[in-house]
């Protein structure tokens, strides 16, 4: 049995605790909304949030966040009110879709530690985050709209 | 108003469901549908494109796949439009598999050569206005007034004398009762209130809280998952294999032969996958372990050499017209095969019993599936159910059944439902490719300038020849040629000939087909020519363009809007390009620079016309889509071949571009009256060229390779 901290809730799964984050949180938890894309962390569809880290779950073994604060796409929020899920939903980002957990996780993470990122940081947290359908320009777009949102609730 | 008369009113259904609503169905002549159920259960009709609740609620079934070109939005919208539904009471589902739903421009169900808005633009309107029209029938008959006196807007009718107005739900039950109208009118394009507005995605919600369902994340009471290990070398099989390790995973359930290859069935993925890494297989390496991509180009090469090439396009005399030419100029173009690498790699669902056959699947090609599974299964038509899910790309790689036959071959091995998921290796090694082609071209221009003559033989391979053997019989196929054979530009003398060769590398329609490479080779080539002759490139193709006034229009928006009179900042350059395809034209200028030895590019700047507009938000995404996925191709994209394996096998090896190599991106619109064309593949043609073009014009050396290497 391996313990698992995951969207704020405690699980325990009785998978090997070499298997994969990722295949344990799909096939395990049926959270379907992480993905898998490459296995080979080249593509970031499968980042989670390990304490508020970006991490490829495709190649992070089960048992190595057993004490960790998982988080997915599931747990962003309860009812898309993530202000990048509505920056996401306001600039109509996805076309596929398969790709768009990570790609709102891996922003998720950049605007934590990064609350105005500039387009060189936007670059740099997103490049590994491989989009065929090219939504490139609305997710550089929402991420700003979303930064935008948060120096506004700074300054209320 | 248009009255359009329903020629095809004996194919249409209306009848009451049981949960007092009313059901519109509108089948093609050729399918003789069967009758409509009465007993269909509440909010499932098969036989249907639009079901009204009594709740008000409006189900449509859209009979498309959503692969992300937002064509469950689109088709919604033209419903809702001749409905004057609200907005806010659409709903989409997948429709299942039957004839009711067979594209008219494709002759099945199936998603593909941007044909959904093109073949469904009459047909679902008639739908929606056929139900709004019955509608007001059953509210004039409530209140014992003139039909003709009533108005619709926004999901309910409206009698202004009395000002009554009922919901369509309050009336659904009734108006499933009204006589079925033997025409209808449809509206003007100056009466929409949806069409032609960036109505927001139905599906946009769903794709942000990961709670949207593509294929993979099918579940189902007892499903297992399992995964196949194939022969690396194309054609090879099976000669013999020792499953004892495997079977000894744990989790592990069955490992059995299937015709792609060894499939390890197990209760969840990663079981599967660690079972399949247990096995030990020999291969059977087949006929083609000698082949490599070399000997691939010199095969094509050899055909044109041989002259096995067969004209497909011939105006005026080429060889004369070469002759008289004062220079002429030739050329050898080469394009590489290309993966599709959906997001999603290849999976799909199949819960196969002795009593029926459910297929879940994120496919383009429902009429297919569902006949791929009835082969293999012995079961008839009705008993093979397909539910089609959101796609995690498409681009053509799904419209393939290779991963459908996977799964209903292990469901029916296992007795129970088994998802069947590639790898992203099986996913690269194991595609059907955009062809790899060869051309040579020649070139005349006159003494004052002007290009005169047109000569571009292709060689490569046939898409059609594998997959509608039929179509391809007499050596052609227009997939290979589009995008040449159809050159704008008037020359006095044009010769477009193709020679087909088949290696065995299997190809596949590749999101735009024949014009993603060809429109790269004959907008660069022509750039090459207007070098010659000393003009520039945009004034010398509207020079040529006086019969196609669409083309013309986009070249000249395009380079508007990037200031193409302008000098490009300093170090960089620009290329334009136009390309019509799938009844779109669509013209691009790319801004590009080299740093580095590495081609980047600044800015694309996109002019569309797809004639009349649906969802101009969408017509945008789908140009952005269009130009990241051709710059992948242009920039990056090679499948190459050596030992008769596919070379790459993940995005390592098969790189995408990614969001630091985006370009800023930039779509003017053609506002238009002109019969909508297809907007998901139509931006791709033109970017390599454009981004090419530029190369050309920075370095002087002209692209004749993609992907493009300084």
């Amino acid at each position: 049995m391996v313990k698992l901290q995951i969207n704020g809730s405690k699980r325990e799964l009785d998978m090997d605790p070499d298997t994969p984050l990722l295949w344990a949180v799909r096939d395990g938890l049926q959270l379907t909304g992480t993905k898998y894309g490459c296995g080979i962390a080249q593509c970031g569809a499968c980042i989670v949030l390990v304490d508020g880290q970006p991490v490829r779950s495709c190649i992070t073994p089960l048992a190595s966040v057993a004490d960790k604060q998982v988080t997915t796409i599931e747990g962003l929020s309860a009812d898309r009110s993530h202000p990048l899920q509505q920056a996401w939903i306001d600039n109509e980002v996805p076309q596929c879709g398969y790709c768009q957990s990570g790609q709102i996780l891996a922003a998720a993470a950049l605007l934590t530690s990064k609350p105005q990122p500039s387009d060189a940081d936007i670059d740099d947290a997103m490049r590994g985050v491989l989009c065929r359908c090219g939504t490139y320009p609305r997710i550089r777009k929402a991420i700003k709209k979303a930064a935008a949102q948060n120096t506004k609730k700074q300054e209320s | 108003m248009e009255k359009i008369k329903l020629t095809r009113r004996d194919f249409l259904k209306v009848s009451a469901a049981s949960s007092g609503g009313m059901l519109v169905s509108f089948a093609l002549p050729a399918s003789a549908a069967p009758e409509t159920k009465t007993d269909t259960p509440a909010g499932f009709s098969p036989n249907a494109w639009l079901h009204i609740s009594s709740d008000d609620v409006i189900t449509i079934q859209v009979a498309s796949a959503e692969m992300g070109q937002g064509i469950m939005t689109g088709i919604s919208m033209l419903i809702a439009e001749e409905l004057d539904a609200d907005w806010n009471t659409i709903r989409a589902e997948f429709a299942p598999a039957s004839k009711d739903y067979y594209n008219p421009l494709m002759r099945r169900q199936a998603t593909g050569g941007s044909t959904a808005i093109r073949g469904f633009w009459e047909v679902v309107r008639e739908a929606g206005a056929v139900a709004r029209e019955m509608l007001v029938e059953a509210a004039a008959q409530e209140w014992n007034v003139l039909a003709n006196i009533c108005h619709t807007e926004k999901g309910a009718v409206f009698h202004d004398a009395s000002q009554r107005s009922l919901r369509y739900g309050d009336i659904a039950e009734l108006a499933a009762s009204q006589p079925v109208p033997t025409s209808v009118f449809l509206k003007e394009p100056e009466e929409f209130v949806i069409l032609g507005k960036p109505m927001p995605r139905l599906d946009t919600p769903l794709k942000v809280d990961g709670s949207a369902m593509f294929g993979i994340d099918v579940q189902l009471p007892g499903l297992l998952s399992a995964t196949v290990a194939r022969c690396p070398v194309i054609g090879g099989q099976v000669r013999s294999y020792d499953a004892s390790k495997a079977e000894s995973v744990k989790g592990v359930i069955k490992v059995v032969q299937i015709s792609a290859g060894i499939a390890v069935i197990a209760d969840h993925f990663w079981a599967a996958n660690d079972g399949r890494q247990a096995l030990v297989i020999e291969w059977d390496n087949g006929p083609n372990t000698e082949l490599d991509s070399k000997a691939i180009y010199r095969s094509f090469a050899s055909a044109l050499d041989k002259g096995s090439d067969i004209a497909v396009r011939q105006d005026g005399d080429i060889k004369a017209g070469l002759k008289a030419a004062s220079k002429t100029l030739q050329a050898v173009y080469t394009v590489p095969y290309q993966a599709h690498v959906c997001m999603e790699p290849m999976n799909a669902t199949a819960d196969v019993r002795t009593d029926g056959c459910d297929i879940y699947a994120g496919t383009q090609a429902q009429t297919a599936t569902q006949q791929t599974a009835m082969k293999l299964t012995g079961l008839p038509e009705e008993k093979v159910k397909v539910h089609t899910v959101y796609l995690g790309g498409g681009f053509g790689r799904r419209g393939e059944q290779d991963f459908i036959i996977d799964a209903v071959e292990c469901s029916i091995a296992a007795g129970k439902p088994v998802k069947v998921i590639w790898t992203r290796e099986d996913d690269v090694m194991h595609d059907q490719y955009r062809p790899a082609t060869y051309n040579q071209l020649q070139g005349g221009i006159d003494g004052e300038g002007n290009i005169t003559a047109w000569e571009h033989r292709i060689a490569g391979p046939s898409i059609l020849a594998r997959r509608f053997p039929q179509a391809a019989k007499k050596g052609l196929d227009g997939t290979s040629t589009e995008g040449a054979s159809n050159i704008p530009y008037s020359f006095d003398h044009t010769l477009v000939s193709y020679a087909m060769v088949n290696p065995a590398v299997p190809v596949g329609f590749w999101r735009s087909v024949g014009s993603s490479q060809n429109a790269y080779i004959t907008e660069c080539f022509f750039d090459e020519l207007a070098a010659q002759a000393g003009r520039d490139p945009l004034a010398s193709r509207l020079q040529m363009l006086a019969e196609h006034p669409r083309h013309a229009a986009v070249l000249q928006l395009a380079a508007d809007k990037a200031g193409w009179n302008r000098t490009a900042p300093a170090g960089r350059a620009r290329g334009i390009a136009v390309a019509e395809a799938f009844g779109t034209w669509a013209a691009q200028v790319a801004e590009v620079s080299i740093k580095q030895g590495r081609v980047h590019v600044h800015r694309i700047t996109c002019a569309v016309d797809c004639g009349m507009i649906v969802n101009p938000d969408t017509i945008r995404a789908q140009m952005e889509g269009a130009i990241v996925y051709g710059l992948t191709a242009c920039l990056k994209g090679e499948i190459t071949i050596a030992g008769g394996q596919v070379e790459q096998d993940n995005f390592d090896s098969y790189p995408l571009l990614s969001i630091d190599e985006c370009p800023e991106i930039d779509v003017h619109i053609v506002e238009s009256t002109q019969p909508p064309g297809g907007i998901g593949e139509p931006g791709v043609p033109p970017v390599a060229p454009a981004v090419a073009n530029a190369v050309f014009a920075l370095t002087g050396k002209p692209v004749r390779s993609l992907p493009i290497r300084l």
